[in-house]
């Protein structure tokens, strides 16, 4: 690209990988001050760096690319460092390295009593480097690149208390369970090239924007369905979401970061921006819009019975992701993107929050040790309840633009999408709510002396609590719309009135429960029955894996490979092999008594011999 | 002069070892390290030469050795095996400083194995590459028989016999075959007979090379190994002294995948094509097969072992897709198998040095004990994991980019071994470092091992990021190969014609 400036976008990635490098290979030895200096320093350093690339960079009509070095070369395929902003990646960059800023700030109070101070500022640098890249990448396999990588340090944070073992467990769950999605995406990376010749992004997109819609499948459709197992693999969608709960095991900073406001986005965000390959198969879109259904509501459903108060925020943020998947699916791709931002600033409060009051309880997670918190902790509970107002969907809040820019393009689809979507609101303002009553209303249950947290902490709340407020009216879909074709629908008064309502129901539902008549819960569960027992036991999802997945291959491995075809076939029955080892090793321990030099003698005599023959022969020729 | 170098000294110093110095052991040492150090400098030189004309021999050298039959010791580097070369040496190096306080025959042994293996890359006489072939057999059978170490079941003799049956075994065909191809061609000079084919003056009908093609391909088979010629392998890497199971582990299958792209590919296309099927195949089993069984091993050499399993299960696909992505994903994964794997085995031997065993129940929790060594074992296991960014995962796409193109089939089921490498991985590192901590201290890396892993987490790294700084002297090699499997494959096309014209006629 001759004409356009060259804005170093590289150095967006530097300065946290830096940030990685310093206090991974030094930071045992710095003080904690220099460490959290480097840490939050080289974050904001890369924020400043997307602000003033995007002042340069304006009205981003066409997509601003810097290309570096070439990293792969083989045959026809060239993959090269690339790097690309445009509209919809100028979003992300603002949202990762501002929350990601928000949440270093933060994270500094947080850990400041825990072991391994350097290297949890160390993995988390590095995140914001590989989200980065995820975010910047101009192919795919540059963004596989990243998707991996923040992988990884999901992996490495969420096994951050690696002496418990369910913290060693829950991350390796996230390792493997995403590497399923991930087979998806590299399988959908060989079949582009296949297809289309390249992975930069430019070349499929307009290769896939000039083919036929396929109406029923082929090879686009194929594409965007295994981009879809990717996704669902890194959003946590059914039937991939089994790991994001479990991934709370990790310190609430990196549960706020990056298993709520940025990498679990990244399978939207990855949609999204393959548009082109979607529009052409309808049938891939249909299959995300109904993933993300199923999800929403599922999660919710499980949400309304956990008593971890991260669990619950956790299941909400599945329940959410959902969401977002059937903006996209249902083609509002700039509303599912405007979920992600505001989702990214109501749900990082609520998990810094949550953080805050277990922070404040010396480490108590369970919503039955709470209660009573509201006068206790003020400044929580009034930064905790914006977001819930915000993630219920009331006007004006962030989230009721976002979400009912979702809902009313899902009816515009298909109405029983709005209906579902609506009552998983209500469902949503219910389980949120429920968890802030349990926690800030009635009495206080547990032993703990609570204390409100030092100012570092907060201030970044107050920060994202007046964009949980103001959020909404951020002009995101305007910016996205020159992407995507255009969507039109009548803004209908009465969707939207309805969604509120059964917000404000849910919201009512769990003060009716919670406040009202504290206790009565009990009642409700045990009338339900067996549906409350599915609820609560998470509809034995992980049960059912584990028996039909995980231990088959286990005791498979283990039995009929181990056991059978490699003890009794390969090491005994490869044909006569065993009796000539048997009979070599008595020939030659005949011979030479078991010396070992024997053998290298005869290896020599065989070639010695050969020899003999070769002359011969060559001699009879 | 620089391939004599690296080729000689270790001979040289071997042979030292084993007179000279057999009683003083640290004068051994030092004569080791530097005779592996300065074949490393050596190989390391040769890279400029081979840049300028990767396809062409550099370094050449022949020597008539005997008369008749007309045998020469001839020796080259190109493109595909100069990185081989170089990380043999780098591997020897490793292994002998990991050999410190070993007595000067076991260092002998260790600079012999070397000398075999860059013998066998760099030669170019057919019958001078069978003699290096099996001479890397002679130091693995003293180092193994003398030096092993039982592990439950195997013993060392055992496993050493095994090795030696199966492996000696799968080459005396080979070596029949190179027979006929001596008679055939006139010529053990492997240069001299890919010229006659390019000229037209040797041809090969289907119908000979089928059998000349399972010969070759037997002694490589077993050597990889493939599924299901691997009975050797788990036992001689469980029971194998550490610093061998660095070379063993790392380089002895290298020989048997560098001999299919070198030899069967360009000598009996035809036949390699008509096998590409059922051949990937057992390369996808062996994937598999290997990724399974390895996630119930209990002990980490043995996971390792049905971990390279799977592994070059993989560079036997790439190799047989038949196409450039397949060809140069499979010659980068033999470099960077070699790096990956060098480590792990040195981690290994670690681990087993301060534990007395290599049994995973005999670990756990040492990650706060010994934070350089969970850290770098975690970035060997990942990178074997084929993580992106790190060295196996650009030979890895490669390869599955290649058999994609061959077969989508392939490619899906063989992505399926990608997924079950981090579950026996990480399981193994779970298992090791996590957990509560241990009452007793254990050491972390010392100053000697943590110099010779750094270059080997180093070059991870660098061929994971910047793959464009080895691959194209590889790829260029491979694209020629390439175009001598079309070329008699036209010839098989053009059969018919031929045949119609003595039809018209």
């Amino acid at each position: 690209m001759p004409n356009q400036p060259d804005l170093q976008l590289w150095l967006i990635l530097f300065f946290p990988l830096l940030g990685a490098l310093i206090n991974g290979t030094l930071g045992r030895r710095l003080p904690k001050t220099v460490i959290s200096a480097i840490a939050i320093g080289t974050v904001a350093l890369s924020f400043l760096w997307v602000v003033r690339s995007l002042s340069e960079l304006g009205q981003l009509d066409k997509p601003h690319i810097e290309r570096y070095f070439n990293s792969i070369a083989s045959g026809d395929l060239k993959i090269g460092f690339d790097l690309s902003v445009d509209r919809l990646s100028s979003i992300m960059l603002l949202v990762v390295t501002g929350v990601g800023t928000l949440i270093h700030v933060y994270a500094v109070g947080y850990m400041d009593h825990e072991e391994g101070f350097w290297r949890f500022f160390s993995y988390l640098n590095l995140f914001m480097f590989f989200m980065l890249i995820l975010v910047l990448a101009q192919n795919f396999l540059l963004l596989f690149v990243g998707w991996e990588g923040v992988g990884l340090c999901s992996y490495l944070l969420i096994g951050f208390y690696f002496l418990e073992k369910f913290a060693g467990d829950a991350a390796k769950k996230a390792f493997i369970v995403n590497r399923v999605g991930d087979f998806g995406f590299s399988l959908a990376m060989l079949l582009m090239v296949v297809q289309f010749g390249s992975l930069d992004m430019t070349t499929v997109f307009s290769t896939a924007s000039k083919l036929p819609v396929e109406t029923s499948g082929g090879v686009v459709t194929a594409v965007a369905l295994l981009l879809v197992v990717g996704a669902c693999g890194k959003s946590a969608q059914v039937p991939l979401y089994v790991w994001l709960p479990d991934a709370m095991a990790g310190p609430t900073p990196v549960s706020a970061l990056i298993h709520a406001a940025t990498m679990v986005t990244a399978g939207v965000y990855v949609v999204a921006r393959s548009s082109e390959v979607f529009l052409k198969a309808p049938v891939a879109m249909e299959v995300v819009a109904v993933i993300g259904m199923i999800t929403a509501v599922v999660a919710a459903l499980i949400g309304t019975a956990q008593n971890d108060i991260k669990k619950v925020f956790a299941y909400s943020t599945v329940s959410q992701l959902g969401y977002m998947f059937v903006g996209l699916g249902v083609g509002a791709f700039s509303a599912g993107i405007f979920h992600v931002v505001t989702h990214a600033f109501f749900k990082a409060l609520l998990f810094l929050g949550a953080g805050s009051v277990i922070h404040a309880l010396h480490g108590e997670q369970d919503l039955s040790n709470m209660g009573g918190l509201r006068s206790k902790i003020p400044i929580m509970y009034w930064t905790l309840m914006t977001a819930a107002v915000a993630i219920a969907g009331v006007w004006p809040f962030a989230g009721f633009h976002s979400k009912d820019a979702i809902l009313l393009a899902a009816h515009a689809h298909a109405p029983w999408m709005y209906w579902v979507g609506v009552v998983t609101a209500g469902l949503t303002a219910f389980y949120v709510f429920r968890a802030m009553f349990l926690c800030f209303f009635g009495e206080y249950r547990g032993k703990a002396h609570p204390h409100e947290s030092p100012a570092i902490m907060y201030m970044p709340l107050v920060v994202l609590a007046l964009l949980s407020v103001g959020g909404g009216y951020l002009p995101v879909m305007d910016w996205l719309a020159p992407l995507y074709p255009a969507h039109e629908h009548p803004h209908d008064m009465s969707l939207i009135l309805i969604s509120v309502g059964f917000a404000m129901a849910g919201i009512f539902a769990a003060y009716y429960i919670y406040v009202l008549n504290p206790g009565s819960a009990d009642g409700y569960a045990k009338s339900l029955g067996g549906v409350y027992r599915a609820i609560a036991g998470k509809f034995y999802v992980d049960e059912a894996y584990d028996a039909a997945i995980v231990h088959p291959i286990e005791q498979g491995s283990r039995a009929v490979l181990l056991d059978g075809v490699e003890d009794v076939v390969v090491q005994g029955g490869v044909g006569a092999t065993v009796g000539v080892t048997r009979w070599t090793g008595g020939m030659l321990r005949l011979l030479q008594s078991g010396n070992i030099r024997s053998y290298a003698v005869y290896a020599l005599l065989g070639a010695v011999i050969f020899l003999g023959v070769m002359a011969s022969s060559g001699g009879a020729r | 002069m620089y391939l004599l170098i690296a080729l000689f000294l270790p001979l040289v110093v071997f042979l030292a070892c084993l007179t000279a110095l057999r009683k003083s052991q640290q004068m051994a040492f030092t004569a080791s390290l530097f005779a592996a150090g300065v074949s490393l400098l050596a190989s390391l030189a040769m890279i400029p030469e081979v840049m300028q004309n990767p396809t062409k021999l550099s370094q050449a050298t022949s020597v008539n050795w005997i008369p008749y039959p007309p045998i020469h010791f001839s020796v080259g580097v190109d493109g595909l095996s100069l990185w081989l070369i170089a990380v043999t040496a780098l591997l020897t190096v490793v292994a002998v400083v990991m050999s410190s306080g070993r007595d000067s025959m076991f260092l002998g042994w260790l600079l012999l194995l070397e000398a075999g293996i860059v013998g066998v890359f760099a030669a170019q006489d057919l019958f001078l590459f069978f003699v290096f072939f099996e001479l890397t057999l002679l130091p693995v059978l003293f180092l193994m028989g003398q030096y092993g170490k039982d592990s439950g079941k195997a013993t060392s003799m055992g496993a050493t016999i095994k090795f030696f049956v199966f492996t000696f075994a799968g080459s005396v065909l080979m070596l029949a075959a190179m027979t006929y191809l001596f008679l055939k061609a006139g010529t053990f000079d492997y240069q001299n007979i890919l010229l006659q084919v390019q000229a037209g003056s040797f041809r090969l009908s289907p119908a000979e090379q089928m059998p000349l093609f399972l010969a070759f391909f037997l002694a490589f088979a077993v050597k990889t190994p493939l599924f299901p010629f691997h009975a050797w392998q788990a036992d001689a890497y469980a029971t194998a002294p550490s610093p061998l199971g660095i070379v063993m582990a790392g380089l002895m299958g290298k020989l048997g995948t560098y001999g299919l792209l070198r030899f069967c590919l360009p000598l009996f296309p035809n036949a390699a094509r008509e096998c590409a099927g059922w051949i990937n195949g057992l390369a996808i089993l062996a994937i598999l097969y290997g990724a399974l069984v390895a996630i119930v091993q209990p002990n980490i050499k043995r996971l390792l072992a049905f971990s390279s399993l799977s592994h070059l299960g993989f560079v036997v696909l790439g190799i047989f897709s038949f196409h450039i992505n397949g060809l140069d994903g499979a010659a980068y994964q033999m470099v960077c198998h070699a790096v990956t794997t060098g480590a792990l085995f040195v981690l290994a031997g670690v681990l087993e040095e301060r534990k007395g065993s290599c049994e995973i129940s005999a670990f756990g929790g040492l990650a706060s004990r010994t934070p350089w060594l969970a850290t770098t074992f975690l970035i060997a296991a990942l990178a074997s994991s084929g993580l992106p960014a790190l060295n196996n995962f650009v030979g890895e796409y490669l390869i599955l980019q290649g058999a994609a193109f061959a077969g989508f089939g392939y490619a899906a089921a063989a992505g399926i071994g990608v997924i079950l490498s981090a579950v026996y991985l990480l399981w193994m590192y779970q298992r090791t470092f996590l957990g509560p901590n241990p009452d007793e201290a254990t050491a972390d890396l010392s100053t000697q091992e943590a110099i010779a892993i750094g270059p080997l987490i180093v070059l991870m790294i660098w061929m994971g990021v910047s793959s464009g700084n080895f691959l194209p002297v590889q790829s260029a090699v491979n694209q020629k190969i390439l175009q001598q499997t079309k070329m008699n494959v036209e010839f098989r096309v053009a059969a018919p014609v031929a045949a119609e014209a003595v039809h018209g006629n």
